[in-house]
């Protein structure tokens, strides 16, 4: 029943930011990847704050699976890191906690270039 | 009748965004709210299933990565952007956005080469959000650092 709870949760918040992210791109038309750094941006800021940190508690995947929680991530590895081992760990924690994600799409990016054929884009 | 207005520099936008089509707002909100809300489900099914081999932080980021992997996968296939004409900021939002983002340039470029073809393009997208996410995690933990957090 837990973990039943724990989906609905995640739909429901992780639906809730892409619909926040619509409304935005509705009423201003920003591009894909200024949508993305905006809610970058925002999750790591919400983040500096240790307020993000609680959503991912609360609705898991639907706080972290969205691109603001790639940036809370960032934010709290680069914090922890900064904890425990001063100046140096503020400079590797960020991209150390991320990079499982960066790596992942890089070489699936470039697998995928070198195996699949572009196609011609449906208009 | 309508006047015509002198088209100026800060008008045009607004002239622009009268002229769009605005009925399909409500249509673009529940796909988006529908779709990413199913990817996040996607993503939590992954985490239930780590978490039976690893701890709840590394059952997250795997889960997070295989959605990376699953939708470079969709994006080879042309599927992703299919979704995506539909889905709106309900694909593009989640990490599986990030995905496409990094692997669909990757592709279209691969005329020009695999070092400024495939190897830069892959980041014209990535790489602003690498850039800021990086550059904001540094400063809040170099200021955690100053103000002891």
């Amino acid at each position: 029943m837990d973990t039943f709870l724990m989906f609905v949760k995640a739909f429901l918040v992780g639906g809730g930011i892409c619909l926040v992210g619509q409304i935005i791109i509705n009423y201003t038309h920003l591009t894909n990847g200024k949508i993305l750094v905006l809610f970058l941006i925002a999750g790591a800021i919400l983040e500096g704050f240790g307020l993000y940190s609680k959503l991912v508690d609360f609705a898991g995947a639907g706080a972290s699976v969205p691109i603001s929680g790639f940036g809370c991530a960032l934010v709290k590895g680069a914090v922890k890191a900064a904890k425990q081992d001063g100046i140096y760990g503020a400079l590797t924690g960020g991209l150390a906690a991320c990079a499982t994600g960066i790596s992942i799409a890089i070489v699936a990016g470039y697998l995928v270039a070198v195996i699949f054929r572009p196609r011609t884009k449906k208009k | 009748m309508e006047v015509t207005r002198e088209i100026t520099k800060d008008n045009y936008k607004s002239y622009v965004f009268e002229k769009m089509p605005k009925s399909s707002h409500w249509k673009n909100m529940f796909w988006a709210f529908l779709i990413g809300g199913i990817i996040c489900s996607i993503g939590q099914a992954f985490i239930e299933l780590y978490s039976l081999w690893f701890n709840d932080q590394d059952a997250s980021v795997l889960a997070s990565g295989t959605l990376v992997f699953i939708a470079a996968l969709l994006t080879g296939f042309g599927v992703y952007d299919n979704i995506g004409r539909f889905a709106g900021a309900g694909s593009t939002i989640p990490i599986t956005g990030f995905s496409n983002a990094v692997v669909s340039p990757a592709l279209e470029f691969r005329a020009e080469g695999y070092i400024y073809g495939v190897g830069a393009k892959m980041f014209l997208v990535a790489g602003p959000v690498i850039v800021n996410g990086v550059t904001i995690s540094v400063i809040v933990a170099l200021l955690t650092l100053v103000f002891g957090g």
